[in-house]
Parts: structure tokens; C-alpha cells; sequence
């Protein structure tokens, strides 16, 4: 091969630094990667890969549509951080390095407050390397309130305020009147187990809390005697933050005891934990949530199918697809992927959902949005596979109802 | 007195299910010597298959066949695995039980996926047998009580009263002597293995169904499992129906105490300044309930450290 002329080569040089110059001017084809760090082995595998699907599904429809504005995609990476704070920083460190700018997590708020906390101290040290921290469902409320930092949106209801919006229904509800209050213990189930009891405090005069317990998380395999514990207590009601096996495990010993009184979660409605109740497990049992299948929104329903004719599991996070749904526009809106011109928009920002108007507080970076209490009951329109129940809304709480106080103090970035 | 009844039932209930769970393991290592950190995979592995064949012939069907198969499984493991790495010592022994713990737990969730599987309790024992204090009692788990006392039952009469029992236990002691005597002592390795995993599979199906049937259960169960064969004393099925009822009693009668732990150990007439870790002394026994079996396995270990029922010294 002959030797190409010097001029071609210094020509061909001019070029290639004329585009890596102007990256501005070449608007095609811009791909915003979003570091998606969860666990994706060991026990809570299940949990992470479900998200990591919503999160795909999400991310494809945004592509699809272009909401992200002209010739911008966005890309998945996915991180498997085993639920532990540590290797989550590492692989948070690792991602920066990458170039990536977006990072979401939501299982477990000891790494959702290790995150956060990293992600601030980089953004003060490296502001050129910011990046956006998007929490879809690490509830523990110190994250909006004194640990709060600006780069940190969370879509998912803190545990402060669906514990009110349960306790509402609670006090609403005359036949209710002794509560037992069952958590795992650490700081979720903790927070869980301190906001029930402040407000179920002095609702209703016949409203009283009989009994506050906390187990370790997943020890515990027969729940049969906590649950004669309730039944001693003459509890007619269980608020519990039990999630995963335990929330399993709890309520099958609950009605293998003949145990009459209702269970009122977080998690009821995950499908790892109605696979293992069995036909008929866990009716009556109620939950909050800010989706079920049957809320009876024709767009909804049609997103669900797509999602489980595409990935063969339910359709569960409603707020991953409205997380990425937001991001897309704040990116639309400011013309740009630079995290603090998303972060100014997304601090604003007022969502219409086919739920209703799904509000970001600017004060704490909370997403406010309807949520629903609603009960496993059979004969409804979408069931689940081993259960032949579903969930029926049984009380809608507006958004602006949740709004909690709050103590957070932060500075928008200069 | 009613509290007091569903207690100890409890108790019963959940010892027995810890006896059944320990006696494979410990009957293991007292016959081979060997520590089996796989044996929580096999009692896993016994719930999956018996989820399998129960949907196809039937519960009472899986309640053969799976411990069969178990033990089939358990039996070519020790025959083309831990054999082959015997020569290289006790160690090699171990890690090769702690990778196959690994494998199996990953070989699981590519067969049966990741969340819980629908196993059942059969129709036929899914009913309220009686009723304390408000409170109904499962058929089924009477059923569990019956198959756990069945199964130390047969394991103590084969081991104490029959000939091949006579030989296990002479092979352990006396190997060589065994072997001369005409006897394949490989294959009565062999065998132990086997049914020692297969009594792993056998708590398997009946655990499976009363809890839940998830690739986790394995792990969740391990650590307990070891307390109990410790506690009891290594390869003494004795110890670890003792070790067993021991834990279950007392975990499920601290479960039911809500005395802060100040309060108890003045009553037990241990002086606590409760001015200093005033947090501590308000934790509830009820709270602390889950660490107790370890408190008592180090207890145990302090004061005997052959185990309750262990002949070996230290």
C-alpha cells in the first residue's frame, strides 16, 4: 500500500479535531447512558432484575418516542451491587470514570444514603462531572429531610408519608380499632414502626395501638408465634413494612392460624411475595401503592401487557416508567443532557400522569403523586398467576394530601 | 396456662423441624468425619423437586420419590466427588462441599427462576386440626411432628439394632478392621452420604410446603443448622434432637416475652447498673429472641465443648 500524501493526512487530522472541537454541532445521535446500580445476585436478585426490566421497558419507550428530545437516546447500564453500600460506591466511582452522569437505585436505604451521600461530595469537589442521582424506591425519609442533598430526586412515596396516607384510611374505618405495628428490624422498619405510632396517636378515641414488634430481616422462617402475639392482643389490624419471604411467611402463618384480622403493607403486592401465598393466600389483605393493575386506566393496562408480553413478569413499577418519563422531558425541556440544567427543570417539574398531575417538590426533591390503598380480592379484572386474586382500590389519596413537613435545606448548585 | 400450651406446641413444632433438618448433617459427619456445608442446598433442592412431582403424581408421591432421589443425587456426589478429593484431607473435603453449596444454588434458580415456586400443602391435610385460645392448628403441622419423630425413630433403631448399623458405626471407628472383616467400607460411605442427603431431601418436602419454597431458603437455614450439630455434639443424633427442642422451645418461648432484658436478669437476680447502656437493658427478650440459639451454642461451647450429648474430647 502506498503511503497516503502529507497533505490528505494533515487534512484528515484538521478534520477529526474540528469535530472533536465542536461535539455541539453534530446533534445526531446523542446517547445519555443511565447507570442502573441494584442487586442483580444473591437473594434479592429477583427484585433488582424486575426493576432492571422496568427500567429497559421505560428506557425503550422514551427511545421509541423521542421524548428525550431530537436525536437523543437513552442507554441502561446495569450494575450489580449485591445490596451493599460499599461495592455500590465502587461501582458509583467506576461509573464517573465511565463518563456516565445518571445514576438509579431503589433497593435498600443504607446504599440509597451512601449514594446520595458520595454523589454530593463529588458534585461539590467535580462539579464538570456531576451527575443526577434518580431514587425509585429507597423510602427511608431522611433522604428528603436532614440527609437531603439537591442531586437526589426520589419517585417513589417515602415511608412517612404512605404511613399517613394508611393511617388516614385507618381512622376512617370504625370497625378498626386495635393496631398492631410489625416490622423488619433496621432502619426502614424502624422509621416504618416510629411513624405508625406517631400517627395513630390520638385519632380516634377508640384507636389504639396493642402491640410494636421487630424481627430480623429474613431469620425468621415461622412467624406462628408473633402471630399468636397478635391474636393475644386482640389486634384486629397489622400495619407491617415485612417484605420479600418474611411479608410471605407472615401472612401464611397468619391464616394457617386462623388469624381474623387484616394485614395492612408496603409490599403485599410484589410478585415474589403473592407467588408464595398460594390460591386464596392473603385475601382481604390490603397495601399502599402508587399502582395496582386494576386502577382501570385503559393506557396503563395496555403498558402492562406490552411489558409482560416482552418480559413473560408482571407489571409493577409504574414509577420507574414515570421516572424516565420525566427525565426525558427535563432533558426535552433543556435542550440538554448536562445533569444540573435536567436537575433545575426536574426540581419544578408538574408530570400529567394518566393517574394525575405527578408533582416534584422543589423544597426536598419528593415526587408527589396520587397513591392508592387498595385489597387482594378474587374475581377481579387482572389477577395473579398462582393466586387468582387482585388488587381493588379501596381509598385514593390525592397527592397534594401527602405532602409531609419538611427539614431539608438545600442549595440549588451555582 | 392456654398461652403456655400453644408455646410449647410451637416449640415442638419448630424443634423438630430443626431436628430433621440437623440429623442428615450431623449423621454425616459423625459416620464420615465429613462437614457437608451442602446439606441446606440438598434440603433446598428436596423442596424444589418435591414442588415438581407433587404437580405431576401428587404429594404423598413426592414424599417417596423425592428423598429417593436426593439421596441418589447425595450418593453420586460422594461417590465421584468427595471421594476423589478424600486423599487430600479434611480441608479439601470442605471447600468441596462449600463450591457444591455454591453450585446448587445457582443451578436452582436457572430451573425454577428466582421467586418463590406455588408448593402446597396437600388438600388432604390442609385443614384446622383444633383451636387454643383463638388461635387454629394446622393438620399439617401435626403431620410434620409425626414424620420427624418417624424418621429419628427408624434412624436410631437402624444404627442401634440392625446389622448394617452395627457395621456404619464400626466403619467409623475402626476402617481398616471393617474392611478386612469383607466389608466395602467405600460403599458404606457411600450409603451414609446418601442417607444423609436423603434426609435433607425428606425435610425438604415436608418444610417446603408449611413455609416458603424460594432459591434463598438454603442460605436462610444454614447457619442454624450447624448451631444445632454443634450444640448437640458432633455426630450424635441423640444431641441433636436435644440441640433441637432446646432451641425450638426456648426461641419460641422468648418470642413471647416482652420483659425488657434489665427487667429479666434482675428477676434471674443478675444486678445490672441500668443507668449505663440504658438502650440495651429496654430491648425486649422478644426482640433478642432470633440470637438466642447462638447465645446458647456459645453457652454450650464455654461450658461443655463436646456438646450436649458429644463423645468426643476437645
Amino acid at each position: 500500500m502506498p503511503k497516503r500524501p502529507m497533505l490528505e493526512r494533515i487534512a484528515a487530522a484538521a478534520i477529526a479535531t474540528l469535530a472533536l472541537a465542536l461535539p455541539g454541532m453534530a446533534r445526531a445521535d446523542e446517547v445519555v447512558r443511565i447507570a442502573y446500580i441494584d442487586p442483580l445476585s444473591g437473594s434479592l436478585a429477583a427484585t433488582g432484575q424486575l426493576g432492571e426490566q422496568h427500567f429497559r421497558f421505560a428506557i425503550d419507550r422514551v427511545n421509541a418516542s423521542g421524548a428525550a428530545g431530537p436525536g437523543r437516546r437513552l442507554e441502561l447500564v446495569a450494575l450489580d451491587n449485591e445490596v451493599s453500600p460499599e461495592k455500590s460506591l465502587t461501582l458509583l466511582r467506576k461509573a464517573i470514570d465511565d463518563g456516565i452522569r445518571y445514576v438509579t437505585q431503589g433497593n435498600g436505604s443504607s446504599v440509597a444514603f451512601a449514594l446520595s451521600d458520595a454523589i454530593a461530595k463529588n458534585n461539590r469537589r467535580a462539579p464538570n462531572q456531576a451527575v443526577l442521582y434518580l431514587n425509585y424506591a429507597a423510602v427511608d425519609p431522611g433522604l428528603t429531610n436532614d440527609k437531603c442533598n439537591w442531586w437526589h430526586f426520589r419517585f417513589d412515596a417515602d415511608s412517612d408519608m404512605k404511613m399517613r396516607a394508611l393511617t388516614d384510611y385507618l381512622a376512617g374505618q370504625p370497625t378498626v380499632k386495635k393496631v398492631y405495628i410489625f416490622n423488619p428490624d433496621y432502619s426502614f422498619g424502624q422509621s416504618v414502626e416510629r411513624a405508625a405510632q406517631a400517627m395513630l396517636a390520638n385519632r380516634r378515641a377508640d384507636l389504639q395501638v396493642v402491640g410494636a414488634e421487630r424481627v430480623p430481616l429474613g431469620k425468621v422462617k415461622d412467624f406462628t408465634p408473633y402471630v399468636q402475639k397478635m391474636q393475644a392482643a386482640g389486634a384486629d389490624s397489622v400495619v407491617t413494612g415485612n417484605w420479600g419471604a418474611d411479608m410471605t411467611l407472615l401472612a401464611k402463618a397468619a391464616q394457617d392460624a386462623g388469624y381474623k384480622g387484616v394485614f395492612y403493607t408496603y409490599y403485599l403486592g410484589s410478585s415474589d411475595v403473592i407467588a408464595g401465598l398460594g390460591a386464596e393466600g392473603g385475601k382481604g389483605y390490603a397495601q399502599i401503592s402508587e399502582y395496582h393493575a386494576n386502577l382501570g386506566v385503559p393506557e396503563l393496562e395496555t403498558m402492562a401487557a406490552a411489558f409482560e408480553a416482552k418480559y413473560g413478569s408482571q407489571f409493577y413499577y409504574w414509577r420507574v416508567v414515570n421516572e424516565i418519563d420525566m427525565l426525558a422531558a427535563a432533558m426535552k425541556q433543556a435542550d440538554s443532557s448536562d445533569p444540573a440544567k435536567v436537575g433545575q427543570i426536574l426540581s419544578t417539574m408538574v408530570q400529567k400522569t394518566p393517574l394525575g398531575d405527578a408533582t416534584m417538590r422543589a423544597d426536598n426533591h419528593q415526587l408527589l403523586q396520587p397513591m392508592f390503598v387498595s385489597e387482594l380480592e378474587p374475581g377481579m379484572k387482572f389477577t395473579f398467576p398462582d393466586n387468582k386474586m387482585g388488587f381493588k382500590t379501596i381509598s385514593r389519596i390525592e397527592a397534594e394530601a401527602l405532602r409531609q413537613p419538611t427539614t431539608c435545606k438545600f442549595q440549588p448548585p451555582a | 396456662m392456654e398461652q403456655l400450651g400453644l408455646i410449647l406446641l410451637n416449640g415442638l413444632v419448630y424443634g423438630l423441624l430443626l431436628f430433621m433438618l440437623s440429623v442428615g448433617l450431623t449423621l454425616i459427619f459423625g459416620m464420615m468425619g465429613v462437614l457437608n456445608l451442602a446439606h441446606a442446598s440438598f434440603y433446598m433442592l428436596g423442596a424444589f423437586l418435591a414442588f415438581t412431582i407433587s404437580i405431576r403424581l401428587g404429594f404423598w408421591a413426592a414424599l417417596i420419590i423425592v428423598p429417593v432421589l436426593v439421596g441418589l443425587i447425595g450418593a453420586v456426589v460422594e461417590r465421584y466427588g468427595l471421594r476423589t478429593v478424600h486423599k487430600h484431607g479434611h480441608l479439601a473435603e470442605l471447600l468441596f462441599t462449600f463450591g457444591l453449596a455454591f453450585i446448587i444454588g445457582e443451578v436452582v434458580p436457572l430451573i425454577w427462576g428466582r421467586t418463590p415456586v406455588p408448593y402446597r400443602v396437600p388438600a388432604a391435610l390442609d385443614f384446622p386440626l383444633f383451636s387454643i385460645a383463638g388461635n387454629a392448628y394446622p393438620a399439617y403441622r401435626l403431620f410434620m411432628m409425626a414424620v420427624a419423630i418417624a424418621m429419628f425413630l427408624v434412624l436410631y433403631l437402624a444404627l442401634a439394632r440392625t446389622r448394617l448399623g452395627l457395621v456404619v458405626r464400626a466403619a467409623l471407628t475402626h476402617p481398616d478392621m471393617v474392611g478386612m472383616l469383607g466389608h466395602d467400607v467405600p460403599k458404606v460411605f457411600t450409603l451414609v452420604f446418601g442417607a444423609g442427603c436423603a434426609l435433607a431431601g425428606l425435610a425438604g418436602v415436608i418444610a417446603g410446603n408449611a413455609f416458603t419454597t424460594e432459591p434463598g431458603m438454603a442460605r436462610s437455614l444454614g447457619a442454624i443448622v450447624f448451631a444445632i450439630v454443634v450444640m448437640g455434639g458432633l455426630g450424635s443424633i441423640w444431641g441433636a434432637l436435644v440441640a433441637s427442642l432446646l432451641i425450638g422451645f426456648v426461641q419460641t418461648a422468648s418470642i413471647s416475652l416482652d420483659m425488657p432484658l434489665g427487667t429479666a436478669l434482675m428477676h434471674l437476680g443478675i444486678p445490672v447498673n441500668t443507668a449505663m447502656l440504658t438502650d440495651l437493658w429496654q430491648i425486649t427478650i422478644a426482640r433478642v429472641a432470633p440470637v438466642v440459639p447462638y447465645v446458647l451454642l456459645i453457652l454450650v461451647l464455654a461450658l461443655r465443648p463436646r456438646g450436649l450429648m458429644g463423645t468426643r474430647s476437645a
